[in-house]
């Protein structure tokens, strides 16, 4: 008898205390606006497959906040009829093979509506084919390899290979000539010694730029290739001194890129580096970078943008520990049209397995304006927005130097 | 060119007495207990990122800006946590092994290797990317005309060659010298012998670990301050390359590592310059010429034909 009478208190208690958790998790959840959502219908997942660790982890992170931004809004206005969202993170530490890993745990989530990611090129290549098995859309805010959207061939047989994946992040086969023609046409540099880091993303920038520079008529006097988790450089740096080159070029990404650019002026040689969007972050400078080297990006900078003004705002409101980085913006803009699509496939139905084609098909319908500009989707899957920008070092950071939109 | 030459010959040299002096902890290590201690690269990076932590945590702005003061600190720093971790080391995962089969303490080495580096990689801030280190050297490059050009040469550099050949010197000096080092080749040759002279062969395998583990606790400081960045990779890379050059230099001899070294250097930098594929097949180069060695001369430059032991 007591033992039954000890068995309905704990319940009684146990109850209690469910019902309190709940109340408080409502008071905390943003007020009267998310606790008057109507969320019967269960939870719904916004994936996510960036690097949380690893040497860039500094831009995933900046990727998982402004995606969480994103699907916090959503929540807090009701966006998604029913349902409530969640973002569900996942840590590919730029590694291929993780990043396939991550995806494989996504795509056996029957509730996951779409995934935001990748950051680099050659994750996407793993986690693309593990995501269209499932039918679920992919939307990456930095993949900026030609071939993820128009297949191997892309200069002369561009063709589909993922009618799932999307991206809201121009190419290297236009960031590459961008940042030829600023180099060799504003800033008159004609000698031009090119290295990369021999990754999907950094060869294929390396090579998009080379046959640029060479039309506009500068000499690339050498092409080299370096280790991604090298240090030293001072192999590479003899050689192209050489040579005479009066600027570099990197295929690759900062951690790499800052102690290159620091050991080519310890090697005697005072030229500027440049390279694609993977330099553009607040630890280049420490990490070697020099007053002067370059970077394209995609986008112009959130900063720059009205249309970001109220993306920035939020952002610091909601106190991530980390900044946005590079590709916030872009991300934010990811995972709202991944939930604007769900809103619109959904309709007055529920979700099942079955809705992720309609979520596919209302992206590719996407007309969307976002905190990084506008952005449509071509028959590839690509931006048609070819809005990109020059920045360059000054003191310790880069800063935007100028705008403008690619056109061929 | 002969100005390109002499800058290869420079970074060569500027690596190689780095990776001769980790090779020296390889070769004493294996001279006093025949174990190959895998973990000692991670010994590198360990000292590394503790001397970074106390430079970052501890030391006053004031002091950091002088480098006259900041970079001994840092020295002392870096060799002894590397020491701490050495000495914990080889107490609890190569002592209670030290009677079983060879093979055991090899592959607890590995493990160690791989324990330390996932234990800075997730306690250490921001150690899941590159990390910035402090300049605590002249910085600068002295320039020395040379005909068709110039042969830059680092001051970080110089420091890195004038330290491991001095400490070098330093360690031959005393393992051939001192008491000590008396005590620890007898070891190597027969450890039960030396018990019976008096001999206490625990004191000495500690000592040995501690000896290795404070030069490469110091090259790890010295790697930091001369490419200004250190990153968790760097013990597993540099580590294969001590082991190398201490297999190359013949292993358990100390002129025999930092020769190793200088070699490992001179290939990885000339290789990458004047053989076929350029730079991204200097590590290919690297092992062809052990292989070489291995081939023609088994047991390294200065090494003795192993002896059977009765």
């Amino acid at each position: 008898m007591s033992r039954r009478r000890a068995v309905v208190t704990a319940a009684i208690l146990a109850g209690a205390l469910v019902l309190s958790a709940c109340g408080t998790n409502r008071e905390e959840g943003g007020g009267a606006a998310a606790g008057a959502c109507d969320t019967s219908k269960g939870t719904l997942v916004v994936g996510l497959v960036a690097p949380l660790s690893g040497p860039l982890s500094a831009l995933g992170l900046g990727m998982q906040n402004s995606a969480d931004l994103a699907v916090d809004q959503a929540n807090q206005n009701c966006t998604v009829p029913g349902y409530a969202l969640r973002l569900q993170a996942e840590d590919d530490q730029s590694m291929p093979a993780i990043a396939a890993n991550a995806a494989t745990r996504l795509a056996s989530d029957p509730n996951v509506v779409g995934v935001v990611g990748t950051l680099n090129s050659s994750t996407a290549q793993t986690v693309q084919p593990i995501l269209q098995q499932r039918g679920i859309v992919q939307v990456s805010p930095a993949n900026t390899n030609p071939t993820l959207t128009q297949g191997e061939a892309y200069e002369t047989a561009p063709a589909r290979p993922f009618e799932n994946y999307f991206r809201v992040a121009t190419t290297d086969a236009v960031q590459g000539p961008f940042g030829a023609q600023y180099l060799v046409t504003t800033a008159g540099k004609k000698s031009i010694a090119v290295i990369d880091d021999g990754k999907t993303y950094g060869a294929g920038l390396a090579a998009a730029f080379a046959a640029e520079a060479e039309r506009l008529g500068a000499t690339i006097v050498a092409r080299e290739k370096v280790g991604e988790n090298d240090t030293d450089f001072s192999g590479v740096v003899t050689t192209i001194r050489a040579l005479n080159p009066d600027a570099v070029y990197y295929g690759g990404e900062y951690p790499a890129a800052g102690p290159l650019s620091a050991q080519i002026l310890a090697g005697g040689l005072d030229i500027p580096v440049m390279g694609g969007d993977a330099l553009i972050n607040a630890e280049y400078v420490p990490l070697g970078g020099r007053v002067g080297d370059l970077g394209t990006s995609v986008g112009a900078p959130a900063e720059d943008l009205e249309s970001a003004k109220q993306f920035i705002a939020d952002y610091a409101a909601a106190n991530y520990v980390e900044g946005y980085e590079t590709y916030g913006a872009l991300t934010y803009d990811s995972a709202n049209i991944i939930i604007n699509s769900l809103v619109t496939a959904l309709g007055d139905g529920d979700w099942s397995e079955d809705t992720r084609a309609a979520v596919v098909s209302a992206v590719q319908a996407t007309d969307f304006e976002g905190a990084a500009g506008p952005v449509t989707f071509d028959e590839f899957g690509d931006t048609t927005n070819k809005l990109l920008t020059v920045y360059t070092v000054e003191g310790d950071a880069f800063v935007p130097l100028e705008t403008g939109t690619f056109e061929g | 060119m002969l100005s390109t030459f002499l800058s290869q010959v420079v970074n060569g040299l500027i690596l190689g007495s780095l990776i001769g002096l980790i090779a020296l902890g390889y070769t004493m290590v294996y001279g006093i207990i025949q174990l190959i201690n895998f973990a000692h690269g991670e010994i590198f990076m360990v000292g590394s990122y503790g001397g970074l932590a106390m430079f970052t945590y501890l030391l006053p702005t004031a002091i950091q800006n002088q480098w006259w003061f900041a970079l001994p600190l840092l020295l002392v720093a870096g060799a002894a946590i590397a020491v701490i971790v050495a000495v914990l080391m080889e107490r609890f995962a190569y002592r209670p092994l030290r009677n079983a089969p060879r093979l055991a303490p090899l592959i607890t080495a590995l493990g160690v290797s791989v324990a330390l580096q996932e234990a800075v990689r997730v306690f250490y801030p921001n150690a899941t990317a590159a990390v910035p280190f402090p300049k605590v050297f002249v910085e600068g490059t002295l320039a020395i005309p040379m005909g068709d050009g110039i042969v830059p040469i680092r001051y970080t550099g110089m420091l890195i060659i004038v330290v491991s050949l001095v400490l070098a010197f330093a360690l031959n000096a005393f393992v051939n010298g001192s008491r000590m080092g008396r005590a620890m080749r007898a070891t190597s040759q027969d450890r039960d012998v030396a018990r019976l002279m008096g001999i206490d062969p625990d004191r000495v395998i500690v000592l040995t670990f501690v000896l290795g583990a404070a030069l490469a606790g110091v090259a790890g400081i010295l790697y930091g301050a001369d490419l200004g960045l250190i990153n968790i990779n760097i013990g597993l890379q540099n580590g294969l390359f001590a082991f190398t050059a201490a297999v190359l230099g013949g292993i358990g001899n100390i002129k025999g590592a930092v020769a190793g070294g200088l070699v490992i250097g001179l290939v990885k930098t000339l290789g990458g310059q004047y053989l076929p594929g350029g730079t991204p097949y200097d590590y290919v180069w690297i092992f062809v010429v052990l292989i070489a060695v291995l081939v023609f001369r088994p047991q390294g430059f200065f090494g003795e034909t192993e002896r059977v032991r009765a």
